[in-house]
């Protein structure tokens, strides 16, 4: 099943085009890398999914992004986020307790019974691998986890308001090898259940969880294949330049 | 050959210099305030209204007139400048328009307090027919530090990371809703700040209650939001100025009684934002 069809796919910041004509689709429940040097349009592109870029002053925008066969554009921006979760570069807990911040989406969507909010809570941590840890200090400052699991914590609290996809921005960029490991076992898990894209500065773990990788350079959608054959016999040599590490 | 290490002691000695000459006189002020007036301080002249031509007596109603006057002030500034606040920072485009209200905004807290006081007078007591009224008083205070709450909660809402909006806005929050559950809480010592200036300026200033509400002598409390009411800073002007043969320390008591009562409505908003504080967590 295709979850996002995208068409033509073209983002301007006031004159600087950011994103080039750019037309892939992406199926439901896999994982998609997303890989690129900085500056070629990764995170824009992430960014434009879900309707966050329209916060962004000079934010324009044309083509066609269709998700679930609806055009993104024409859904209210709420309802886009809700259904397409994000978790940032760096871990973004809010300045609430552990619990609160899993819960937080959960209430603003109007779910205030506390027994369902509990389980949603906790269902969330177990998806996110984090439970174990923190099952007896709910109540504590999310600031006092580490930052391997304040950034599992971001992905708890992404996955308890149940979107249909989610969208990770580089996410292990500030954490250390074991906390990456963990993070990308929970992404691989996740895939069960939701459509994952992936942006990652780090072409290993691009190669390492990605059902499918796409190679963006500067705003260019250069070439998208399964993981293995980007991996093994990319089309493009400037793909191949990139992932042996010869520029970016 | 110069001696960086000698530079920044002489570097420190001026910043020192210029720290102590602010101290000092704060420091005199209060020390003279509490040696002359703490002596007038007694439970008549905390209660009783003032008698013998406010030679004798207490300034029971003076007392209770800065009270109602600035609790109307705020009831009335804070949710005014708040709201104008969380639109100005919150849903407000910047364009030529909105940055010249925010200019005007921080000019107007500027604007001397006698022209407040006119404003008050032209407005309040004549166009509106309140007369010189605790109503007519608090609004005119009120309107005088509405741009101090302004500015201060601009700042308070500013300083709350971009990066917490965008995080509630992504899991499908609405803009409102990331205003109400995580910039407010996380801005409201800020907003505190603004409010102790506010009160500060509104329980001081004798201008702009001079013509709006200002009882030269009033032996009663007011009985409604319609009645003159005496007030501190006007009371210790009249009785410095207007009225001769006033004992030296019924005036400094007077002076002392602002003071204690200025700082302690300070006090109770110090200790709310304290609280607030103590949950900043990042």
């Amino acid at each position: 099943m295709v979850k996002f069809q995208i068409k033509d796919f073209s983002v301007w910041y006031g004159s600087v085009p950011a994103l080039k004509n750019v037309n892939m689709d992406v199926e439901a429940n896999e994982i998609l890398s997303v890989i690129g040097p900085s500056n070629s349009g990764k995170t824009t592109f992430l960014r434009t999914l879900n309707r966050l870029s329209d916060l962004q002053s000079g934010f324009r925008m044309s083509g066609d992004v269709k998700f679930d066969n609806q055009d993104i554009a024409g859904l209210d921006a709420g309802v886009v986020r809700k259904r397409i979760g994000m978790v940032f570069a760096l871990p973004l807990p809010l300045p609430l307790s552990i619990f609160d911040n899993v819960a937080y989406g959960v209430r603003m969507h109007g779910l205030k019974d506390k027994r369902e909010l509990a389980v949603r809570v906790e269902e969330s941590l177990k998806q996110a691998y984090l439970w174990e840890e923190v099952k007896d200090r709910l109540g504590e400052s999310a600031f006092k986890l580490s930052g391997g699991q304040q950034q599992r914590l971001c992905i708890a609290r992404t996955l308890a308001v149940e979107p249909e996809v989610v969208l990770f921005d580089e996410p292990c960029s500030g954490l250390d090898p074991i906390s990456t490991a963990k993070v990308e076992d929970a992404m691989v898990e996740l895939k069960k259940r939701y459509t994952i894209i992936l942006v990652t500065n780090n072409v290993k773990q691009a190669a390492r969880v990605g059902d499918r990788t796409a190679f963006f350079l500067g705003g260019e959608l250069i070439e998208m294949d399964s993981t293995e054959k980007i991996f093994t016999t990319p089309k493009d040599k400037r793909t191949d330049d990139y992932i042996r590490g010869k520029f970016g | 050959m110069r001696n960086p290490y000698r530079t920044e002691r002489i570097a420190f000695s001026l910043l020192f210099l210029a720290t102590l000459l602010i101290v000092v006189p704060v420091g005199l002020i209060i020390v003279i305030i509490i040696q002359k007036g703490l002596p007038a301080i007694n439970w008549q002249f905390l209660t009783d209204i003032p008698r013998q031509g406010m030679r004798a007596g207490g300034i029971f109603p003076a007392i209770v007139g800065t009270i109602y006057l600035v609790a109307g002030a705020i009831l009335f500034a804070l949710p005014i400048g708040l709201f104008a606040a969380i639109y100005l920072s919150e849903y407000s485009k910047d364009n030529f328009l909105t940055r010249l209200i925010r200019l005007a905004i921080v000019n107007l807290a500027g604007v001397p307090s006698v022209v407040y006081g006119l404003f008050g007078l032209a407005l309040f007591v004549v166009f509106f027919k309140f007369g010189a009224s605790i109503l007519s008083g608090s609004l005119t205070l009120g309107i005088m530090i509405i741009p101090v709450i302004i500015t201060a909660s601009r700042e308070a809402l500013e300083s709350v990371p971009y990066t917490f909006r965008e995080v509630s806005l992504s899991l499908g929050a609405s803009k409102w809703q990331t205003i109400r559950h995580i910039v407010l809480p996380n801005a409201i010592p800020g907003i505190l700040t603004g409010t102790i200036l506010g009160i500060g300026r509104a329980a001081g200033e004798t201008a702009p209650i001079l013509f709006t509400v200002a009882a030269f002598y009033l032996p009663q409390l007011p009985k409604s939001i319609f009645d003159q009411a005496m007030a501190l800073p006007y009371h210790l002007y009249v009785i410095s100025t207007q009225v001769p043969n006033v004992e030296e320390k019924i005036r400094y008591g007077t002076a002392f009684v602002l003071v204690a009562l200025v700082l302690f409505m300070n006090l109770v908003a110090i200790v709310i934002r304290y609280n607030f504080r103590k949950r900043k967590k990042w």
